[in-house]
């Protein structure tokens, strides 16, 4: 019986992630960045392929909803890396030595910010300003925050992400 | 039962603090100590974090800069008793960083659980919003106007004014929206307070629903404060069970309920009409005003935008009067200023003064200066859209007026300070450049103009034709701050410039090699 509900379940159109996420917003086109965080939190990233579903569901144009996922340094198109290092490139971060923690993460990582290395481990990103300030340079490490990173300490920081 | 007192604070966390209140409830349990552990906010000393308090008959003692390594020996010391130790800070209100200040908006910080309702009202909170509640709209728009408050965010605007505006315009329905998308790079005070003290910011903005006659509230958080996004919908979520929102607040007529919203990463959305955009689930654009945002703003109703500072500073002007913060300050600018000293300094984090303070009073009397003891050079003031000052304006007074007089601005207070290995010319190229990467892209001058801006600042630092790329850059300049649509391109040009007049050496580099 079990098995028969949900073969059901995936014709039906709950069986699309990104519509039940819309639906928790009740289809309100003004939770389209919330929509968008949710799917990119559930799937890794925003699949170009959602964006129809999730105009749909919100009842806007698939170019408004493409345009919107693309403004926003936060989405991701395309899957990122199992591990995710955003590193702040901001001023008090650069007083602080920023830039050359920067240049050694990307020589450990062997890419430049922006991009994934090459066993798609890690995707070494920038951003600006965490409000770590005082104790920069910073990073937000698949999402948990590090402060006073050091050239020294990137390979430590690296090797923790398992 | 000893009380220890361990950050919850996302700096804490980043060196640490979860790790070390870990190991502080493993030891105190294999010693068979009875320890209660509060993840409290942070006392905004932040060379200091993770820093551990322990509450002792005195008053509560503190352990600086603690390591989940320095716990078997702080336990050996008897830190949970306030024992000497090589860490220890003494009684820590006694800290002359913080004993110096004057804290009107950050008054509960480190002292409170941030997300206890009965600490929030054991030491204050709610009192201005009971006042509120039994006045009319106009009555507490005329107390937030005397008391001479201005906006935290940035561009100073009165804050009593825009709320006046909101009041007397008629609508069916009208927003109150806090801008908490603090962008600008060396600026916490807004995190530290949603993450410290949330509903100290639910209460200010309750009090401007009932101001304006608003009913419903949003706060557009950045994406980069995952913490402070958790612990407003948690305390959200208190408040609405306390029915400090919700409907009929605390059995009166006036109803509130306020929501939660995550930005995405995009700088511009600090810029009101970006984030009214950003809000309706749309691209950051920036809108032409007029009209303003009290007229036509989120959904096209009556909207306030205000900065999350602005909000908090209004439950002490409502619950202690317009007069007792309008007492500090100088001159137009009125009451405290929650100023965050950032980048390279010795001792960084949140100092609340009265307007008029100096500069050198903030960076080398609180803050101490540079790292180990290297010379001051450069101090970037408001943000990366602020003009940076060379140590020969140190004595500058920190108000709205002094510093739009010296070609500076406050800005949402962050003070950014650089030793003397900086260079000065590619701070003004990362200005060009940062502007290059955040713009909207609405305007031309600032879509373009930040892109050539770099261009021509690269080719002033390679020596091609200097003379002549200056003359383009301020010319470029100009066009961006008399052309652009908003702070963003009309702004960057501060720091830019700044830099090229106060540290014209640094553009001038291959000429002097050549001579030498």
């Amino acid at each position: 019986m079990a098995k028969t509900h949900t073969i059901l379940d995936l014709k039906s159109s709950k069986a699309d992630p990104v519509v039940e996420i819309a639906a928790r917003y009740n289809n309100r086109p003004d939770a389209l960045l919330e929509i968008l965080h949710d799917v990119q939190h559930e799937l890794g990233h925003v699949p170009e392929s959602s964006l129809p579903a999730i105009a749909n569901a919100l009842n806007i144009s698939r170019a408004e909803a493409y345009g919107v996922a693309t403004f926003y340094h936060d989405f991701h198109l395309k899957p990122t890396g199992r591990h995710v290092i955003k590193i702040c490139r901001a001023e008090a971060c650069q007083s602080a030595g920023g830039m050359q923690v920067i240049a050694a993460l990307e020589k450990a990582l062997k890419v430049k910010l922006g991009g994934t290395s090459s066993d798609g481990r890690v995707t070494l990103e920038a951003v600006y300003c965490l409000g770590l300030c005082p104790m920069g340079p910073a990073a937000l490490v698949d999402g948990k925050p590090k402060a006073a990173i050091k050239p020294s300490t990137v390979d430590a920081l690296i090797k923790e992400l398992v | 039962m000893i009380k220890i007192f361990i950050p919850r604070d996302m700096l804490a966390i980043a060196l640490g603090a979860d790790e070390v209140a870990e190991a502080i409830a493993v030891e105190a349990a294999a010693k068979k100590i009875s320890v209660q552990i509060i993840r409290n906010s942070s006392r905004g000393m932040a060379w200091l974090e993770p820093l551990v308090e322990v509450e002792t008959p005195k008053g509560r003692v503190g352990y600086g800069g603690v390591k989940v390594t320095d716990v078997k020996r702080l336990f050996a010391a008897k830190f949970y008793e306030g024992e000497k130790h090589e860490l220890g800070q003494g009684l820590v209100e006694e800290i002359p960083f913080l004993k110096n200040q004057e804290r009107l908006t950050f008054a509960r910080a480190g002292i409170t659980d941030p997300v206890s309702l009965t600490d929030y009202i054991a030491h204050g909170g709610f009192e201005g919003l009971k006042k509120a509640l039994a006045l009319s709209g106009v009555e507490i728009v005329k107390e937030v106007q005397e008391s001479g408050l201005r906006g935290r965010g940035g561009a100073g605007f009165p804050t009593g004014l825009k709320w006046k505006t909101l009041n007397e315009v008629k609508a069916d329905q009208k927003y109150i929206c806090c801008n908490a998308d603090e962008g600008d790079s060396g600026t916490f005070a807004d995190r530290m307070i949603m993450e410290g003290d949330p509903f100290l910011l639910i209460e200010g903005m309750v009090i401007a629903g009932l101001a304006g006659g608003a009913t419903k509230g949003y706060i557009y958080c950045r994406s980069e404060y995952p913490y402070a996004i958790s612990t407003l919908k948690e305390a959200i979520a208190i408040a609405t069970n306390a029915n400090w929102l919700g409907q009929n607040i605390q059995g009166t007529e006036h109803s509130f309920d306020l929501e939660v919203r995550r930005g995405a990463g995009a700088y511009i959305c600090g810029e009101e009409t970006a984030m009214l955009e950003s809000l309706e689930g749309k691209r950051g654009m920036v809108r032409a005003k007029p009209p303003i945002p009290a007229l036509v703003g989120l959904f096209g109703k009556p909207t306030i935008i205000n900065n999350v500072l602005s909000f908090c500073a209004v439950p002490f002007i409502l619950a202690k009067g317009a007069k007792a913060y309008a007492d500090y300050g100088m001159g137009r600018s009125r009451g405290t200023m929650p100023f965050q000293l950032g980048g390279n300094l010795e001792r960084g984090g949140i100092v609340e003064k009265a307007f008029g303070v100096t500069l050198r009073e903030l960076v080398e009397g609180f803050g101490g200066g540079p790292y180990m003891g290297k010379p001051l050079r450069a101090v970037q003031l408001g943000g990366p859209l602020g003009a940076y000052v060379g140590a020969d304006q140190l004595d500058l007074k920190m108000d709205y007026e002094t510093l739009a007089a010296n070609g500076a601005m406050l800005g949402h207070g962050g003070i950014v300070v650089f030793d003397s290995t900086v260079d000065m010319a590619q701070q003004a190229r990362f200005a060009m450049e940062f502007c290059a990467i955040e713009s909207c892209g609405k305007c031309t001058p600032c879509r373009i103009g930040s892109t050539r801006g770099v261009e021509v600042i690269d080719k002033i630092v390679a020596g091609e034709n200097r003379d002549a790329n200056l003359l383009l850059l301020e010319d470029l300049c100009q066009t961006m701050t008399d052309g652009s649509l908003c702070a963003m391109g009309g702004l960057t040009p501060m720091p830019v410039m700044s830099a090229v007049r106060h540290f014209p050496e640094d553009f001038d580099k291959p000429t002097r090699l050549a001579a030498e």
